[in-house]
């Protein structure tokens, strides 16, 4: 199992991405934006969180130009897995290979604290390892997190099952923390090969920091 | 040489926070005669282009293309001679 982490100036999520699937065992690559192609024995590309080019603009408006986008949307074209994380989310929508946008969170603050997510769909690799209605607790730390889709959109994922999570209270029952429509925190494409959510599982990896709750996120695309 | 002026703002119907924010500062400072407050950006460019009409075509296409989410996002063009 071979992961390719893309690196953007201003990611900084690419080495806790590494060392979360380092620790699951995976084989792992850093592969710099100006590279212009993936590399051929990818199982998995992560767009890993951070700030690619200061968020000017807006997020991950400029990162989708990046020399190694043009690879990463055939790659995602051809089946390949992509998962973007935090500010990787941001560049796949921006990039049009999810759907939808974030926006600034409703309450105009940065957040960073543990949140609760429910599981709302494990139809697909991401969260096979985990039950519908599942809840984990997983960092958030955004400040552009508010995901939008216009009521056609938003209709078109219920249908197609693509909403994977959404924001919760311990018990399950939705609690918003940013103004994202419906509470949603994660979404994949209708193909289910793209993935794309603002909380870090790869922050949530071992119990000492608070939760490993995101082992059994990723563990899912391990053993795909 | 012409001067091309960008203006980007979330579409009607897509909540502005900002502008909520904006608008309840303002009403605390005693301006209660304002409404409708929307926080956009400009983005002011020159433009090595004679033609207007193939400018107006060149920045709708930077719009479109990267000036503004138009998922979120609507956008207003002025060419400047």
């Amino acid at each position: 199992m071979k992961v390719t982490i893309l690196q953007f100036p201003g990611t900084n999520c690419e080495y806790d991405t590494q060392n979360a699937f380092k620790s699951l065992g995976a084989e792992t690559e850093i592969l710099w934006h100006k590279e212009e192609s993936v590399p051929s024995d990818t199982d998995l590309l992560v767009v890993a969180g951070g700030f690619s080019y200061g968020d000017y603009l807006r997020s991950g408006a400029i990162a989708k130009f990046s020399p190694v986008m043009k690879a990463v949307i055939n790659y995602a074209n051809n089946g390949g897995k992509v998962l973007g994380i935090c500010n990787g989310f941001q560049v796949l929508t921006e990039a049009g290979l999810l759907p939808g946008a974030l926006k600034r969170n409703e309450s105009l603050h940065f957040l960073s604290k543990h949140h609760n997510l429910k599981v709302v769909n494990n139809d697909n690799i991401f969260l096979e390892k985990l039950h519908n209605g599942d809840v984990v607790n997983v960092p958030i730390a955004h400040h552009d997190g508010n995901y939008y889709i216009d009521e056609k959109g938003l209709k078109e994922l219920y249908a197609n099952n693509q909403i994977l999570l959404k924001y919760c209270d311990e018990s399950g029952n939705e609690k918003n923390p940013n103004g994202s429509v419906d509470s949603i925190a994660g979404v994949c494409n209708k193909e289910r090969n793209v993935f794309g959510l603002m909380p870090h599982p790869e922050r949530a990896m071992e119990k000492i920091l608070g939760s490993d709750d995101g082992i059994k996120m990723l563990q899912g695309f391990l053993e795909a | 040489m012409m001067k091309a002026i960008v203006n980007v703002f979330l579409k009607a119907g897509v909540l502005d926070s900002q502008g909520k924010a904006v608008h309840h500062a303002l009403a605390s400072l005693h301006f209660d005669n304002v409404s409708n407050v929307r926080v956009g950006k400009q983005i002011i460019f020159s433009l090595d282009e004679k033609e207007e009409k193939k400018a107006m075509a060149d920045v709708t296409k930077m719009c479109e293309e990267l000036l503004a989410n138009t998922v979120i996002e609507d956008y207003t063009i002025e060419l400047v001679k």
